[in-house]
């Protein structure tokens, strides 16, 4: 019954869908922290520029964002990403596409999360002669992680299925085996069946795991 | 919270701000500089590049009609998804057990699925079981990939909506003797799509955006596959691209803030019972939050 699936490498596949969001998620988690600490810091240009960011990065459609990469950043400023192996750069430039886009959610989750630490605690790290950065990155931004691993929880499942539009530019993921295998193979049912079971089984563990992980972890107020 | 993390600086974090300032202005005009050499590097700062978007041609032929693809795609989208969204969101709080399994099952199911799947999927099935017509394909295929992650998404919204509704709602409701039918459609349902509003627009960038997806995989005319075409014609990569980054920018700002200026609105109102679902709790809801990890924000556990 499943017979179609000699010849092709799902497995393969899938593998590279789990090594684009594993790479993404944890350059989207540096870039959205610096993004996140740019828009609470004392420094207006930085607020600024933060929220420029966010503002501006949510509100472009991801595709554009990893073709752009393709065809502006690759083809014609001539970024290669230090490699000049087509499929390499092509994996490369997905993954700087996807952190540049899901920076801006993580940021947004963060500061969220920042919100939840009561002033009076922030408030007290001053009074005990802490700075700005020790106030942030002592006490405030360690309770704030806690607090959104949910939301972040949300954000690296969405990531994981955002990194398809990997295969608009060539990146041999899952949705690009995907639309080969349906274009040559008659089964067009089964196909789907597998290739969605594959992505359950992807984000269904996430989403149990943190949920219990933010359960477990968030600070009892 | 700003505020709150420091003092009103004094003397030496005065200076110390300043030098932030200048050191971080310097690193981004560095930036903008090094963008801007290369641009000239590649002549793109030639009139040629970018003279195509002050002639009325390159707006007529190729960026209008994507747009309104992209128009036409997500409003179909939405106009199909809420309906089935409303049916989905009322029978996962169904009584009967199997109602709100099986429903349940479908909405985590097609929250769990990339959209992009569910188009190529949509795709092929309209190429080989229908008779859809080659030309309508693309846009039947990207509607459909659309209209099920969304109704999904939109179903768990209205859950949350008739969720927040106070409890004493439903029991005023049976206690004049109405029906559980006549319950949902005239006293929690038409609360429920009010109080949902802002959540319901600001899915409506969401939907946007994906619709971007259906242009490059599966050939769909709306705004990022024209850019494609009219790229190709005037050969302005770059400038076509920025171009194109900003209407898609401009139509969902435009979308973000009428749904915030829904959501202070409907709060001020005097009618509604407070229970408003804005967008941030809809950036909650679109990743698949698998087993009802949280709550949703403005509701707490089911």
């Amino acid at each position: 019954m499943f017979d179609f699936l000699e010849g092709y490498d799902v497995l393969g596949a899938f593998w590279m869908t789990v090594k684009l969001t594993a790479l993404s998620a944890v350059g989207s988690l540096i870039w959205g922290t610096l993004l996140a600490a740019m828009r609470v810091s004392p420094v207006p240009l930085m607020r600024g520029f933060g929220t420029a960011y966010v503002n501006i990065v949510r509100n472009i459609p991801l595709t554009v964002i990893i073709l752009f990469c393709s065809l502006g950043l690759a083809d014609v400023f001539g970024v290669t990403m230090g490699s000049e192996d087509f499929k390499i750069q092509g994996f490369r430039l997905a993954v700087l596409g996807l952190v540049a886009y899901t920076a801006a959610f993580v940021c947004e989750a963060l500061r969220s999360g920042m919100n939840t630490v009561p002033l009076g605690q922030a408030e007290a790290a001053r009074a005990i002669g802490l700075s700005f950065t020790q106030t942030l990155w002592l006490v405030v931004l360690p309770q704030a992680f806690r607090s959104v691993i949910g939301p972040l929880a949300n954000v690296l499942i969405a990531l994981t299925k955002n990194t398809t539009v990997a295969a608009a530019i060539g990146v041999a993921e899952a949705a690009y085996l995907m639309k080969t295998m349906i274009e040559n193979e008659a089964q067009t049912l089964l196909i789907g069946a597998v290739f969605a079971f594959g992505f359950v089984v992807l984000t269904l563990p996430t989403g149990l795991i943190l949920g219990w992980l933010s359960k477990r972890l968030a600070v009892k107020r | 919270m700003s505020s709150v993390l420091y003092d009103t600086p004094g003397p030496r974090a005065k200076r110390r701000n300043v030098l932030f300032t200048v050191v971080f202005a310097v690193l981004l005009l560095l930036l903008l500089w090094w963008v801007w050499l290369k641009m000239d590097e590649k002549e793109l700062w030639a009139s040629a590049q970018w003279k195509p978007f002050t002639e009325s041609q390159a707006w007529t032929t190729y960026l209008l009609p994507g747009l309104a693809d992209t128009l036409k795609a997500a409003a179909l989208a939405m106009v199909i998804a809420l309906p089935l969204g409303a049916v989905f969101g009322i029978t996962r709080l169904s009584d009967h057990r199997w109602v709100r399994g099986a429903s349940g099952t479908v909405v985590e199911f097609f929250r769990a699925i990339p959209v992009l799947l569910l188009m190529l999927f949509a795709n092929e099935l309209y190429a080989r079981y229908t008779d859809v017509g080659s030309e309508e394909r693309p846009l039947y295929a990207v509607v459909t990939g659309l209209v099920l992650y969304n109704s999904a998404v939109l179903a768990e919204v209205v859950k949350a909506g008739i969720l927040a509704l106070p409890k004493g709602q439903t029991e005023a409701a049976y206690a004049i003797g109405l029906r559980k039918g006549q319950t949902m459609s005239s006293v929690l349902l038409p609360q429920a799509v009010t109080a949902m509003l802002p959540a319901i627009v600001s899915q409506l960038v969401v939907i946007v955006k994906d619709t971007a997806l259906g242009g490059v995989m599966i050939g769909f005319t709306e705004l990022l596959n024209s850019r494609g075409t009219l790229a190709a014609n005037y050969a302005n990569q770059i400038p076509s691209f920025i171009v194109v980054a900003i209407m898609f920018i401009v139509l969902n700002f435009i979308l973000t803030s009428f749904a915030s200026w829904l959501e202070r609105r409907l709060r001020r109102s005097k009618r509604s019972t407070g229970a408003v679902l804005g967008a941030e709790d809809i950036d909650d809801l679109n990743a698949a939050e698998v087993g009802g990890a949280h709550g949703t924000g403005a509701v707490g556990k089911t």
